[in-house]
């Protein structure tokens, strides 16, 4: 290395260090280049964007957060406390929004279980989770547990099912319908793909029967037209037929995926199965659904959000889902002309719970997307 | 349909066996064994279920029988496309809600695509912020129930938008108030069928036009430009002839009288409500639709189509489109089952719809609980039929033709 006359360091051939890379290729100027102004359409969607923003998150903000009430007694202190959204009345009913109706003595039941059913939730779904075998365990008697806890009987006060309410009720007809539907779904899917032609069709037909009516109807039919159809005298509860209703419902849905899923295991499949000597049972059980169903994961995480969502339609039937309490609240003339609030904040719990769904969903499929990846 | 694990093996033990489990280990009479029994059950099943609904109908003195529906309803429905007063029968409400669930699923269906193709395009768009917008309004969107979408955007109509006293003038055209739009009632003039034929006409000879352009295209490879032509027949051409024959339709404005408007057409709060929540609800599904299917697309495709020289939108067009299109059309069309079928919501908020009609009003007035029940789950099984049949038409026509 040698001193340049001009004052500049020269170097050999192949010797200069590597400079910095030029400024707009590198950080968050190149990032904004690429991702906002690679373009003129990109630049203008950019500008467009921005502006649509403005125009929306400000206002959004200021009448949500800044310029809202969180504590009032009422609508009209609420008026004339702020100009914003009046979060009070959602604060003072929380237990009603969360318990219904339920005796607010009991109410630690309720919790309990929902601490139960979150360290089966967990269990089941973190495989490194401590003591899973003994929660898997646990998972099995937990439905029994659950309704002992909710119901009462055997030592605890008994309540009737017409005090559930709220988020409460939300969970126990998402977790049972999810619970119930999928094996149903199965056998149905299963059903479907027989080649005894009088099973084939009646699952055809109970699949396509369903699929084609709105929930709603059926619902309807559980609250006003199912005593008919029962022995005379018969009157089992309403939330019961409920469950049955949307557990049948979402089944149906789920045993079309899952059929999605049957017919994309290669008929070898089932042929080695045949000539390993097994037979339809353990064939199915062993070697074609752990398949079928590990491609139809996406779908039926699908229909178990389309199931939790459905579960606000029960208020057409009278059942007070946090939808219901909210309605029935608003009827309250010191709280009237807050329906946005309280949309908003059912809507938010809702997006929270089948968010979370459909992103462990993700998770599942690329853990079990084995075999072909690069 | 097993029967145990253990035998199997040794055809000594089978033959000592009874002549039942023999029947049972064998395929084929087992399959008609097991058949014949869920046969049986199955007819139990209804014949018990029949026996109940009939000895419990009995029992209150209801009998069943479809006459309540040329009896008088009763009762009014605001929004109808078809004439209809209280005295009408509840055969005219049902078809009064026929025609308004028809209308919003067809509005809903139109609308939907539409917003679901722009945002599927959005969510693959290059540029970071509109992809984000649009994948949160998505993601917002289809993780609340759509019931939630309906009431709010009702309620956001009801108790925000102003009296019709201070009405929101939309151009001079419409008045948005919260009792809805009110806008100008076209009331033709003869002239004005002359417009219509000239539209109908463009329409047909669009549709001969592009048959033979094609066919010229084939032999001598001549493209015209077909798409300016057809717009010009089906749309300038008749709007031409509508201002030249000096606007042949009068409009009667909707005038303030009182504490509401006279007059005019209007659009309730309800419709507009159910329309924009479905819509919404159902393109956030449809752009996801949208999306998988031009992902699906290998970007081969598009590079060899570069490469053979075809331009960019004829590539778009001829290439990226048609097989888009094979993977989209199958979920699209459930999702307008699911339009149709969740306009049965429309009950929550009063918009008159079949099972507002006769699964609502109709039933509490007449007590007929199975009557109508069934009736409104034909018509929705009926729609279901016909939207499925048409897009399993539609699918066919767009699918891969294999040799």
């Amino acid at each position: 290395m040698r001193q340049s006359n001009q004052g500049k360091q020269q170097y050999e051939p192949g010797t200069h260090p590597d400079l910095p890379p030029p400024l707009g290729t590198t950080g968050p100027i190149k990032w904004m280049r690429e991702n906002l102004f690679s373009s003129p359409t990109n630049i203008a969607l950019t500008i467009l964007a921005a502006f649509f923003l403005y125009k929306i998150i400000p206002g959004a903000v200021s009448w949500s957060i800044t310029d809202a009430t969180f504590i009032a007694e009422d609508r009209n202190e609420c008026r004339a406390l702020n100009s914003g959204a009046c979060w009070a009345f959602i604060a003072q009913r929380w237990g009603l929004f969360t318990f219904g109706f339920y005796p607010e003595d009991q109410r630690w039941r309720v919790v309990l279980a929902f601490v139960l059913l979150l360290m089966v939730i967990v269990a089941l779904l973190w495989e490194n989770c401590p003591g899973r075998k003994v929660l898997f365990k646990f998972a099995l008697i937990f439905p029994f547990v659950a309704t002992w806890l909710l119901l009462g009987g055997f030592g605890l006060e008994p309540v009737a099912t017409d005090k559930f309410g709220g988020f409460m009720l939300t969970i126990i007809i998402g977790v049972t319908g999810i619970a119930l539907s999928l094996p149903l779904g199965i056998l149905l899917a299963l059903g479907r793909q027989s080649n005894l032609p009088i099973i084939k069709y009646a699952c055809v037909g109970f699949i396509e029967f369903i699929r084609g009516v709105p929930l709603i109807t059926l619902l309807f039919v559980a609250s006003t037209m199912l005593s008919y159809f029962l022995p005379p005298g018969t009157n089992f509860n309403l939330l019961l037929r409920v469950l049955i209703m949307v557990t049948l419902f979402a089944s149906a849905y789920m045993a079309e995926v899952i059929r999605g899923g049957l017919q994309a295991v290669p008929n070898g499949q089932i042929e080695a199965a045949d000539a390993m000597g097994l037979k339809y049972w353990p064939a199915m059980r062993l070697i074609v659904l752990p398949q079928a169903l590990k491609i139809s994961i996406p779908g039926i995480v699908n229909t178990f959000v389309g199931l939790y969502k459905d579960s606000v339609l029960v208020i057409v039937i009278g059942l007070l889902d946090p939808l219901g309490i909210g309605q029935a609240s608003l009827a309250d003339t010191k709280w009237q002309g807050l329906s946005t609030e309280v949309y908003l904040f059912v809507a938010i719990f809702f997006f929270v719970s089948c968010y979370a769904m459909a992103r462990y969903s993700l998770y599942l499929e690329r853990k079990l997307h084995t075999g072909h990846s690069r | 349909m097993s029967s145990g694990t253990s035998v199997e093996g040794s055809t000594s033990i089978t033959s000592q066996r009874n002549i039942f489990s023999r029947l049972w280990n064998d395929k084929e009479t087992r399959s008609v064994i097991v058949q014949i029994i869920a046969l049986v059950a199955l007819f139990a099943f209804f014949a018990f279920m029949i026996r109940n609904a009939v000895y419990n109908l009995e029992a209150i003195g209801k009998g069943f029988s479809f006459d309540f529906l040329w009896q008088p309803a009763n009762y009014d429905i605001n929004q109808r496309l078809i004439s209809y007063d209280s005295r009408s029968s509840h055969m005219r409400a049902m078809q009064v809600g026929i025609l308004n669930t028809l209308l919003v699923a067809f509005a809903g269906i139109v609308l939907a695509t539409v917003l679901g193709f722009i945002l599927g395009v959005l969510r693959l768009s290059k540029n970071w912020l509109t992809n984000k917008i649009a994948y949160v309004y998505i993601e917002y969107v289809r993780n609340v129930p759509v019931l939630l979408h309906i009431l709010l955007v009702h309620g956001i109509m009801v108790h925000s938008l102003p009296k019709p006293k201070s009405a929101i003038n939309v151009g001079d055209a419409g008045f948005l108030t919260n009792r809805g739009l009110f806008m100008p009632k076209p009331i033709p003039e003869p002239l004005l069928w002359a417009v219509i034929a000239l539209f109908v006409a463009g329409i047909i000879f669009a549709i001969i036009f592009r048959s033979w352009a094609k066919k010229v295209q084939n032999e001598t490879g001549k493209i015209y430009p077909v798409f300016w032509i057809s717009v010009f027949a089906i749309i300038i051409l008749p709007v031409l002839a509508y201002f030249l024959l000096g606007s042949p339709v009068n409009w009667e404005a909707p005038e303030l009288k009182g504490f509401n408007f006279r007059g005019g057409m209007v659009i309730r709060p309800e419709f507009i409500a159910l329309w924009l929540a479905l819509s919404f609800y159902t393109a956030a599904f449809i752009a996801e639709i949208v999306r998988a299917g031009i992902l699906a697309v290998s970007h081969g495709q598009t590079e060899a189509s570069m490469a053979l020289g075809i331009p960019r939108g004829r590539t778009l067009k001829l290439v990226v489109i048609p097989q888009a299109l094979r993977v989209i059309v199958p979920p699209l069309s459930s999702q307008y089952l699911n339009i149709t079928k969740n306009s049965s919501l429309a009950i929550a908020i009063g918009y008159m719809d079949i099972t507002a009609t006769i699964g609502g009003i109709s039933l509490n007035q007449t007590g007929r609980e199975m009557e109508c029940m069934i009736i409104v789950m034909a018509l929705y099984l009926l729609f279901s039929l016909l939207i499925s049949m048409f897009m399993n038409w539609y699918n066919k026509r767009i699918k891969l033709v294999e040799r």
